[in-house]
């Protein structure tokens, strides 16, 4: 009886573990889906041969939104705040939103193939589009695409080979934030997170992914001229050595680093943060929750971004995500949004729909002059984005290394 | 009753559950760990390569690693020293009518959401907060808050099982003890400790387990400290590869932990 | 033993000291609750029912603890299915790998929760949805939350088992009743408590279970921790978030005394 019982045994649990090796060997199956190899610059980019969508059809009645906190906004936050629910009702499309922190996070979600629509920066577009987890739009079916900023539509990080990949919604740059009381004299300079760091020892803070190398960079450019750093993105291995070691010495006086806009804005508050860099929409908040704070550019000029509204690959609510991307660039739209985040609107005809009739100005929303010294956020590759060719510049894997290294230094 | 055939119609449902449902997945995360990621697109890319568990011996992930076992160290040991007294004031001095509340008491707590409860701390530690208006100072978010949050929510899991060991010590063990001549002191180290050494194994096998892995408390009252965790969740969108080795290792760990804890016996009480 | 008076007030006062660290920070949170400052400022400045009422009417939470519920209900339906066959598999017979599979059981609640988490997401992502078409949802929680919580099941029913031995079930075949007979006549009611002491347990764990239902949960109508969790630091919401921690807190008294009631310290010994 004992024999026949291992023998049994014995039989189903061979028969078992061949099927866990079985799946195993499956689970390998889809992992390196569509994509041709791509690491090569943009401009040589291969991307996976995707379709845009013809025409609109029925709506189908729910939509999946990835969104920069603050873009798509229902009333949970502030009931005040609010142009999604009008949306819902005269389209048939529930908006179902989810927030994220970091770009790395809404690749990492877009790849999970369940959004149909995401607020991409010039950092996570070409990943997405070189991966096929975004399709190219069809700009005629976005009846407010004209009104868009000529600057801003076709741009290497939102169309490849003459193809556009999204709808460009807005842009801006990021900001120094500090708690005027604490913080004394008022700093005019990213010296106050850097080398005057020390001044609010244990209370910087510092946003909370590797493309943050890019603001130490820009800082190197104006502190460190002879390492001749011209783009914070194309750095080879001295000036990321030299960017690492800056912010290995920040780490030192940072109490927490940040990627949860809602955390940052209860540190200021409550003052485990004194001094960092933020968005304007952090410090609007803070301020609404009357914490003494003030948000500004500091000399050096700052890093930023210029996000567009892309649609998902495997999105199976296309009819509603057009229509949802068609909303939020709309002029009343896109302004609302422009002055609940603090951006420079994408759509011209916003500007005149602000309530503050300054905001377009504040914003530099018309001048281009003044983004040509604002460093969007780009994937950096290893082929130099400022034009060198006798080296080779360090590419994200790299600065993703670098960056767990800075944070366990 | 005995039959073979019954045994296989009990045994393959949850066998099948276990075995392919979850070791697969497991297998499946245990492969991706000696691929590689495509530079640009952060892709999963299949071939074979054994960079990441080299990755893994540098000095800045030996140091994750380490600061995670050291935290799930403190903790367990925090855990045992403030267990084995309380277990024991509930088991064996408290009158009987009070056990059962100071019983009641301990289970309460764990049904309270792990994540209200962290955050509690969070509020707990801020400056301005409960303990700087108590003591007059915080530690506020890192290392210590870590160990003291993790402490406090794994608590009851050394408790409980300690407490029922205490609660099978039959009292005539300790009353022949005391017999022979055997103080308090001693007795409690040759009769009760051993019988004390499963519970707190198994106790262990928790506060261990639950610490090792921890992201999300550590996110919540940690400030800027870096765990097994929080890199593995930091490195899921662009390096699956380097998440999956980093994970590996945590079950390796604990597959030798449970091992180690098996000989003493500590996976009856579970 | 003989304890001296002195050790036992010593031990008293140590053990009211671990009550007051256990339930100081539940207290912080009630206070909270009331707290009129949103961040929480200590002491409160003011105290206002708004919250409770903010709780009462938001729809978040209540969508949110329908879905925890719904979980935990498939969770632990499926692990007191699986636990029980599970045990009387392994406390009644005796065969080749059986030490292995009592260690494979308690893998899941033993290794840590995120590997379990991205090894479900990568078998999501790679396998149920492009093979299967099933995406991550309400169907992949219970999966993932069933795996962990048969351990419960299993853990509580062993013991019983084992305290019952098997002679009732032995007599029975000796009567002449057929396997399934037996099982329903005479083990399952014998079982009865530790069943409802492990689905307890089941339903517990997958409740309050955050860490792999991050990685299998999708865009739908997200579970109480992580509506917890999307809210905790929310201006607007953290202190309806302690509002529902505090409702959470209170209501559990029940499922703790329900167990006390079945088994004395049965099913609060096998807990984990």
């Amino acid at each position: 009886m004992k024999e026949n019982g291992v023998r049994t045994s014995h039989k189903s649990l061979t028969g078992v573990v061949a099927v866990v090796a079985a799946l195993a060997l499956a689970g390998c199956g889809s992992t390196a889906g569509g994509g041709g190899g791509s690491s090569a610059a943009p401009g040589g980019m291969q991307v996976p041969a995707l379709k845009a969508l013809d025409k609109l059809g029925t709506p189908e009645g729910e939509v999946n939104v990835l969104a920069w906190p603050g873009y798509v906004e229902n009333g949970s936050n502030d009931p005040k705040v609010d142009w999604v629910t009008d949306f819902e009702k005269s389209s048939g499309c529930k908006v179902n939103i989810k927030t994220f922190g970091t770009s790395d996070e809404a690749v990492q979600l877009m790849r999970t193939g369940q959004y149909d629509v995401v607020s991409a920066s010039g950092d996570a577009t070409l990943r997405l589009i070189a991966a096929g987890d975004v399709e190219p739009v069809n700009t005629s079916l976005i009846t407010n695409y004209p009104d868009i900023f000529d600057a801003l539509k076709m741009k290497p990080w939102n169309s490849v080979n003459g193809v556009a990949y999204g709808i460009p919604h807005g842009r801006g740059a990021n900001l120094l934030m500090y708690r005027t009381d604490l913080v004394k004299p008022a700093p005019d300079s990213w010296s106050a997170v850097f080398d005057q760091a020390g001044a609010q020892k244990g209370k910087v803070t510092a946003y909370d992914s590797p493309i943050y190398i890019a603001d130490a960079a820009l800082y190197l450019m104006a502190t460190k001229p002879d390492l001749k750093i011209k783009n914070p993105y194309a750095l080879d291995d001295t000036q990321l050595a030299a960017a690492v070691d800056l912010l290995k010495a920040q780490k030192a006086n940072v109490g927490e680093y940040w990627s949860d806009y809602l955390k940052e804005i209860q540190a200021f508050k409550n003052g485990t943060s004194t001094v960092g860099t933020t968005w304007q929409v952090i410090a609007n908040l803070a301020k609404g929750e009357k914490a003494p704070v003030e948000a500004f550019l500091p000399k050096e000029g700052a890093t930023g971004w210029s996000d567009t509204w892309m649609v998902g690959a495997k999105s199976q609510h296309k009819t509603c995500a057009y229509k949802l991307i068609d909303h939020l660039v709309s002029p009343k739209v896109n302004a609302q949004i422009a002055e609940y985040f603090g951006e420079a609107p994408g759509n011209r005809k916003a500007c005149a729909e602000t309530v503050d009739k300054n905001h377009c100005a504040t914003f530099h929303a018309e001048d281009e002059a003044y983004f040509s010294k604002v460093h969007y956020w780009t994937t950096p590759i290893a082929t130099c984005l400022d034009g060198r060719t006798d080296v080779k510049c360090t590419d994200y894997a790299t600065w993703s290394k670098a960056w767990t290294e800075i944070r366990n230094s | 009753m005995r039959s073979r055939r019954a045994l296989v119609a009990l045994l393959t449902p949850p066998m099948l559950w276990l075995v392919v449902a979850y070791l697969g997945a497991l297998a499946v995360i245990f492969a991706t760990a000696f691929w590689t990621t495509d530079p640009f697109t952060n892709l999963v890319v299949r071939t074979f390569t054994l960079e990441n568990f080299r990755e893994l011996l540098t000095p800045t992930y030996l140091g994750i690693i380490g600061r995670t076992l050291l935290i799930a160290v403190l903790v367990t040991v925090l855990c045992i020293l403030i267990a084995v007294p309380f277990a024991f004031f509930m088991a064996r001095v408290a009158p009987r009518r009070l056990r059962a509340l100071l019983l009641a008491a301990i289970l309460v707590p764990l049904w309270a959401s792990y994540l209200v409860k962290a955050y509690a701390w969070r509020t707990m530690l801020q400056p301005g907060g409960v303990l700087d208006s108590a003591f007059g100072a915080t530690p506020g978010y890192g290392f210590a808050a870590v160990v003291l949050t993790l402490t406090y929510l794994w608590l009851p899991y050394m408790i409980l099982p300690v407490y029922a060991a205490f609660e099978r010590l039959p009292e005539s063990h300790l009353e022949a003890s005391a017999d022979l001549g055997g103080r308090p002191g001693a007795t409690f180290r040759r009769v009760v400790v051993p019988s004390l050494l499963p519970a707190i194994a198994a106790g262990s096998v928790f506060t261990f387990s639950l610490s090792l892995g921890d992201y999300i408390a550590v996110q919540i009252v940690g400030g800027k400290l870096q765990v097994l965790g929080t890199t593995v969740l930091q490195n899921i969108t662009l390096d699956l590869p380097l998440a999956a080795a980093l994970g590996t290792v945590s079950v390796l760990i604990m597959v030798v932990y449970l091992l180690a804890v098996r000989r003493t016996g500590a996976l009856e009480n579970l | 033993m003989r304890l001296t008076r002195a050790t036992r007030i010593a031990l008293g006062a140590f053990a009211t000291l671990v009550l007051a660290f256990v339930y100081v920070p539940l207290v912080v949170i009630g206070i909270n609750s009331f707290n009129s400052d949103r961040t929480f400022g200590w002491p409160p400045p003011g105290f206002t029912t708004q919250w409770w009422s903010a709780a009462l009417r938001a729809e978040g939470p209540r969508d949110a603890l329908v879905t925890s519920v719904k979980a935990g209900l498939g969770a632990t339906a499926i692990a007191l299915v699986l636990g029980t066959l599970l045990a009387l598999a392994l406390s009644r017979y005796d065969f080749f790998g059986k030490h292995a599979i009592s260690v494979l059981v308690v893998l899941p609640i033993a290794l840590p929760g995120i590997v379990t988490g991205i090894a479900l997401q990568s078998v999501i992502q790679n396998i149920l949805t492009p093979v299967f078409g099933i995406g991550a949802g309400l169907f992949t929680i219970i999966v993932g939350h069933a795996t962990f919580c048969i351990v419960l099941v299993f853990n509580n029913v062993t013991a019983r088992l084992r305290r019952l031995g098997g002679s009732l079930e032995q007599a029975s075949a000796d009567l002449g009743a057929r396997p399934l007979t037996t099982f329903r006549r005479v083990t399952f009611p014998l079982l009865r408590s530790s069943l409802v002491a492990g689905a307890l347990l089941a339903f517990g764990l997958s409740f309050d279970e955050i860490v792999v239902t991050t990685f299998t949960a999708g865009p739908e109508s997200p579970t109480l921790p992580i509506w917890i969790f999307n809210n905790l630091f929310r201006p607007n919401q953290a202190p309806v978030v302690n509002v529902i921690a505090v409702v959470l807190v209170v209501l559990s008294i029940l499922p703790v005394w329900l167990a006390q009631r079945l088994g004395g310290t049965d099913a609060t010994e096998s807990r984990l």
